[in-house]
């Protein structure tokens, strides 16, 4: 387990002198994701916040070798990547081990890019692939994606006379790349950086796919603070809307459990995209919201227990 | 069927973003269902829908991407409404494959491209009109479509409403293909009281895959209505039987799916003259750089210079005849595109002894004045 100090001697590989939003939660991401790998790495991304942020001309925040691909296939790309360096690597043209990483949002995992990501985990190619999970097309003006929440406000989900924001519930990606049987799946916040370090350092060890997905808080596009971007991260997880968890080679492991399970408003209320569902007419939602985060929890809870 | 109705919005002038203007052009010709997937510079149109859409009674609906937007478009033509969806060079590419579907099942549908500059991910925000050539050929086989290119706001809603009706009235997939400049641009436009609207014809018939005349359009009724239907992309004869091996089916098909349009081009093609008359010097162009055009041709005619715009409103299909009669008493054509030179590949071949210059551009920006003149001047005695 890296301890902070250890992590802080680590060379940077994703320097400072981006243009993300101020408390952007995806950099914070992607730094400790890279500060973890002990390898060489070389990294796949698809269009997106990252891309744009990272990448403004005659800039580049990545010291490690990046691939920015279309917006559906950046899992395909690293598949290529990874599929040829074997091939190389067999034919002793390369001796080094090397690490492959993609990085996509929830938009390019979740939507646009399910399909490319499904076929690279079925065929075994050994990459991680890390979700930056913010739960919206933050980079095109905040549009819902299928891991935006229940009642969120988004630009095409409006909250309004009509409808009270997204009708429908997120799409449980970690739960979809378990039943791909992926030797390893989690899902991690940028709250707890030892977490998130584990996770990847186990990850990158295992010999075929895997798959962490962070939350990462947008100020923008969830409506707070940018100062908030930890609280909200780690109330995430103290609310149990977003459990620390991880499931290797089938067995679930729970690796933070909250002392006190809070309410799940505590979470919702520090954001302007949930404010409306706090009115008299929404409470049903409310509840709703809540119903469905202690089902899955409890849900989680149980998954564990069987497959111990 | 060709009706006319009151206009959505009060009729009055407005003053609006070109992408919102698509978008209430929609609603007024009936468009109730939309389907998209967010993508710059074309987001506004579909975040202007998710908010009216319910308001009408319509449908809205965020696919997962474009492939999806499209044929979920598709379906919900099928289900008797009036579809359209929104998108940019990315998107447009993933859609090829749908659009092609739609030429061959004669689906009516609208797609929007707000062209911005590629290839690949290129200049999100920055325009350019690099996806003529993909819009004429982009889908595989030989098929037709319609494709229209605004130069305003006033036609950002004007031309999505003929968008709609040159798409029910011929069951061919239509597209508005615009720019990020247009899309982008803020200006004052009119809504008038009425608008005339087209309706598909939906007579309940058993060959709604044929007709007699080989340029026909046969009726399209939808599911529920009781007509045994099946659709599908293969080859199929007038009853929708799919027929795979039989080559007069194929050549039969494919000969109405291009004469529904080849003949009927007194109808659909659209363009607009200015000084065409004895012109020497013609400018051909469309979209916003026909209005950079039209500011050099204005200016070339103050101070007496013999020069005029024939503007393309249809670029596909291509109007010939009218660019014949304007060329000719041309001395030199200009053609200035946000592209390296795509339309004038067609004037090029319509007028093989005349000299055509492009005027390409292709740097993320509108095409300006100055940039035309600069071209014009080396070949003004």
């Amino acid at each position: 387990m890296p301890s902070i100090k250890e992590l802080s001697r680590e060379p940077e590989l994703f320097s400072s002198g981006h243009r993300a939003c101020t408390g952007c939660g995806e950099v914070l991401a992607v730094r400790q994701v890279l500060l973890a790998a002990t390898k060489p790495v070389a990294c796949a991304m698809p269009t997106g916040c990252l891309e744009i942020v990272s990448t403004i001309y005659p800039h580049t925040a990545w010291q490690v070798p990046m691939f920015h691909s279309a917006f559906e296939n950046a899992a395909a790309t690293i598949s290529g990547m990874e599929a040829a360096y074997r091939a190389l690597k067999r034919k002793g043209k390369i001796t080094e081990e090397i690490n492959f990483i993609a990085f996509g949002g929830d938009g390019g995992t979740y939507d646009i890019g399910f399909q490319a990501l499904s076929g690279a985990v079925e065929r075994r190619h050994r990459f991680l692939y890390v979700c930056l999970d913010n739960e919206a097309y933050m980079n095109t003006g905040i549009q819902r994606s299928s891991a935006t929440p229940l009642g969120a406000h988004t630009t095409t989900s409006p909250a309004g006379k009509v409808k009270p924001g997204k009708l429908e519930w997120r799409k449980d990606i970690v739960e979809i790349m378990i039943a791909h049987d992926i030797p390893y799946a989690a899902q991690a916040t940028v709250w707890n950086w030892n977490d998130l370090a584990n996770k990847v350092r186990k990850a990158l060890s295992v010999n075929g796919p895997s798959f962490i997905n962070v939350l990462v808080p947008c100020p923008l596009g969830w409506g707070y603070h940018s100062s908030q971007t930890i609280t909200l991260s780690r109330l995430a997880v103290e609310t149990c809307f977003w459990p620390l968890y991880e499931c290797e080679n089938h067995k679930y492991r729970l690796n933070y459990t909250p002392k006190e399970k809070l309410p799940i408003t505590e979470w919702l209320k520090l954001q302007d995209r949930f404010r409306h569902l706090f009115r008299e007419e929404n409470k049903h939602l409310l509840n709703a919201f809540q119903e469905e985060v202690d089902r899955r929890w409890e849900l989680l809870n149980r998954k564990i227990k069987c497959s111990q | 069927m060709k009706t006319i109705v009151k206009s959505l919005l009060a009729p009055r002038k407005y003053f609006m973003q070109g992408n919102i203007a698509c978008a209430e052009g929609a609603l007024a010709a009936g468009c109730r269902y939309y389907a998209g997937y967010p993508i710059t510079p074309s987001s506004e149109i579909m975040e202007h829908m998710s908010i009216r859409l319910p308001e009408v009674g319509g449908v809205f609906m965020q696919m997962e991407d474009e492939i999806a937007s499209i044929c979920s478009m598709i379906g919900a033509s099928w289900a008797g409404a009036k579809v359209m969806t929104a998108t940019s060079g990315p998107g447009f590419s993933l859609m090829l494959e749908g659009i092609g579907y739609a030429v061959m099942t004669e689906t009516p549908c609208v797609i929007v491209d707000v062209q911005r500059a590629g290839p690949a991910t290129g200049q999100a925000t920055k325009p350019a009109q690099g996806d003529v050539m993909q819009a004429r050929w982009g889908a595989h086989g030989d098929h037709r479509i319609i494709a229209l290119s605004p130069w305003s706001v006033q036609e950002m809603y004007d031309l999505t409403i003929k968008a709609f009706n040159f798409s029910e009235k011929y069951r061919v997939p239509t597209i508005l293909l615009a720019d990020e400049v247009v899309a982008h641009l803020k200006e004052s436009f009119v809504v008038k009281p009425e608008i005339e609207i087209y309706n598909r014809d939906k007579t309940l018939t058993e060959t709604p895959f044929g007709t007699q005349e080989e340029d026909g359009v046969p009726p399209m009724p939808c599911f529920g209505q009781g007509a045994q239907l099946l659709v599908t992309g293969s080859t199929h004869n007038e009853y929708g039987i799919r027929k795979v091996a039989d080559p007069d089916v194929q050549e039969r098909l494919v000969t109405r799916l291009c004469k529904k349009i080849d003949n009927h081009k007194k109808d659909i093609c659209l363009t607009e003259r200015y000084f065409t008359d004895n012109a020497e010097y013609l400018f051909v162009a469309y979209g916003i750089s026909a209005r950079s055009s039209y500011a050099v041709v204005s200016e070339l005619r103050e101070s007496q210079i013999n020069a005029g715009l024939l503007r393309y409103i249809t670029i596909w299909p291509f109007d010939e005849e009218t660019l014949k009669e304007c060329a000719l008493e041309a001395k030199v054509i200009f053609v200035p595109e946000m592209n390296q030179g795509q339309l004038v590949l067609e004037i090029m071949r319509i007028l093989p002894h005349q000299k055509v210059i492009p005027i390409p551009k292709t740097r993320g920006e509108a095409i300006y004045p100055s940039d035309i003149i600069k071209v014009f001047r080396k070949y003004h005695e």
